[in-house]
């Protein structure tokens, strides 16, 4: 049974019919699922969650679909590690790393927006799909895609890091490489989009696409025990993401299964060389004004954020803030993340990572707290990135002599 | 001057259903009000209350955003082509 009622506008409030559309005829704002919340109340209950799949479609009864998930089944419920060393090292009482590096398939967050895009793309009756990509989108709608049997159209700037390149064409879409940065690929496919019957993934099925972003949220919010977090640090290049974690807690409030209130502090966690959303919040300025990006955060280089006004009104309204970090600290946010925790991220991780390293020593995020760092993608992907920071193995020869003379390991007594 | 304008899907109700469309202008502010003439309605599509390009609007000259040059001052020749293209997502 289906609870999406319809979509509706972000801006005047108007309704729609559930298609592949978009925006809104009249103000051009982003048009948002709507649910009828009465009967989700009524039918669903922790219970029922906890005994569902696995999977981010335990809580399908939140997402925009109407039938049964038919992509995606394995993606999602990505575990959120207690991170008791870095909580240490930054003096922190209770710190966890929510770890979308390891989603299936694709290791990153993008496989829960895609899973929920090409359900919905097939029941509205597409046989082709289409995204335009910094990388993590591209390589998770080439391999759910292949999976459930669709035709790709994959567009993506041309200067990507080779491993999220390969990780498209490996699952054999077409892949398009566009003389340009993302927001030109964004463009040129909004114009594509008019021509061309297909489902884009991040135009026309974004309304979907966007939702499957909550599942990030709600995820968080089981894993505490039912209970949002008093800090959140959430990587931004459009903004969606903060303003659907939000959205989360607010639903799962709303539908009383939360102990407590949410009274979750979002912050924005952005790129020295993009960072629009970040700069408006630090400057308190009412405007998003865009930047041609230049960092090596690519999976964030998006100049012109479509949610980032949304995102600044959800930074405000939570009490939150935002931190903006160099190429170094990035690099840096990455390697100690590894060293600590064991968990190697990509670049938008690093970003994550600095920033509330940042925000703690500033004092805007109180130490005394529950503290969730969203990590939405895997190191291997952006290895370039650090590939001259992580230093060199020491080479040896296979000989014990080679071995003490070159690592001069510490001397410790064998027990006889 | 012709400036030839792609116009986006939700606005094509407006100009009887036509993706392109030519007006005379010299720079953004004459092109909205130029369509207005040719397309009644459309201005207050493109722009809100106050006049100004809503937020969700992005136009762009020769494929460049106009916010990188002087946003509605902008100037337009004869042969330019300007697109309206809503905001869309993408990204985290």
């Amino acid at each position: 049974m289906s609870f999406l009622k319809c979509l509706k506008s972000k801006g005047s409030g108007r309704e729609y019919p559930k298609e592949a559309i978009y925006v809104c005829e009249y103000d051009f704002s982003p048009l948002e699922a709507d649910y009828d919340y009465d009967a989700i109340r009524k039918a669903l209950t922790r219970e029922k969650i906890e005994k569902g799949p696995r999977s981010l479609w335990r809580y399908r009864a939140l997402l925009p679909v109407d039938g049964e998930p038919t992509v995606g089944l394995y993606s999602g419920f990505t575990p959120l590690v207690r991170a008791k060393r870095l909580a240490a090292e930054w003096g922190v009482r209770e710190l966890y790393i929510k770890d979308d590096s390891v989603c299936h398939p694709t290791w990153s967050f993008k496989d829960r927006v895609v899973a929920v895009a090409l359900t919905r793309a097939r029941e509205l009756g597409f046989t082709t799909v289409a995204c335009a990509s910094t990388g993590n989108l591209a390589n998770a709608v080439s391999a759910h895609g292949a999976k459930a049997g669709f035709e790709r159209y994959i567009f993506i700037p041309h200067d990507l890091e080779r491993g999220k390149v390969l990780g498209s064409l490996v699952y054999n879409p077409h892949v398009i490489a566009v003389e340009g940065n993302y927001d030109d690929v964004n463009r040129l496919c909004s114009e594509i989009v008019a021509k061309y019957h297909w489902g884009f993934v991040n135009v026309n099925l974004r309304p979907y696409y966007s939702e499957g972003s909550k599942t990030i949220g709600f995820e968080i919010a089981e894993q505490l025990g039912w209970k949002a977090p008093d800090h959140m640090v959430v990587p931004a290049a459009s903004g969606s993401l903060i303003t659907k974690i939000w959205k989360a807690f607010k639903e799962f409030e709303k539908l009383e299964l939360l102990n407590g209130r949410v009274t979750t502090k979002i912050h924005c966690a952005q790129p020295e060389g993009c960072s629009p959303i970040a700069t408006a919040i630090l400057n308190k300025s009412e405007h998003v004004l865009p930047v041609k990006p230049k960092t090596i955060a690519k999976s964030l280089a998006i100049g012109n954020p479509a949610d980032g006004y949304y995102a600044k009104d959800v930074i405000h309204d939570s009490g939150g803030s935002a931190a903006i970090v160099s190429d170094d600290e990035i690099r840096e946010g990455i390697k100690t993340l590894a060293r600590m925790e064991g968990i190697f991220t990509e670049t938008a991780g690093g970003v994550t990572v600095a920033s509330a390293q940042k925000l703690i020593r500033q004092g805007a995020i109180d130490p005394d707290s529950v503290i969730v760092l969203a990590i939405t993608g895997n190191g291997l992907k952006t290895q370039e990135a650090i590939q001259t920071a992580v230093g060199e193995p020491v080479f040896i020869e296979p000989s014990l002599k080679s071995f003490e003379e070159k690592v001069r390991p510490p001397k410790t007594v064998m027990k006889a | 001057m012709a400036i030839k304008i792609r116009i986006p899907t939700p606005l094509q109700k407006l100009t009887g259903d036509k993706a392109e469309v030519a007006v005379q202008a010299r720079n953004v502010n004459e092109m909205i009000e130029a369509l207005e003439k040719s397309y009644p309605g459309i201005k207050s599509r493109i722009c809100d209350e106050t006049g100004k390009i809503r937020r969700f609007v992005n136009i762009y000259l020769n494929e460049e955003d106009i916010r990188f040059l002087s946003q509605e001052k902008t100037g337009l020749k004869d042969g330019d082509e300007v697109s309206i293209v809503p905001a869309i997502a993408g990204g985290l």
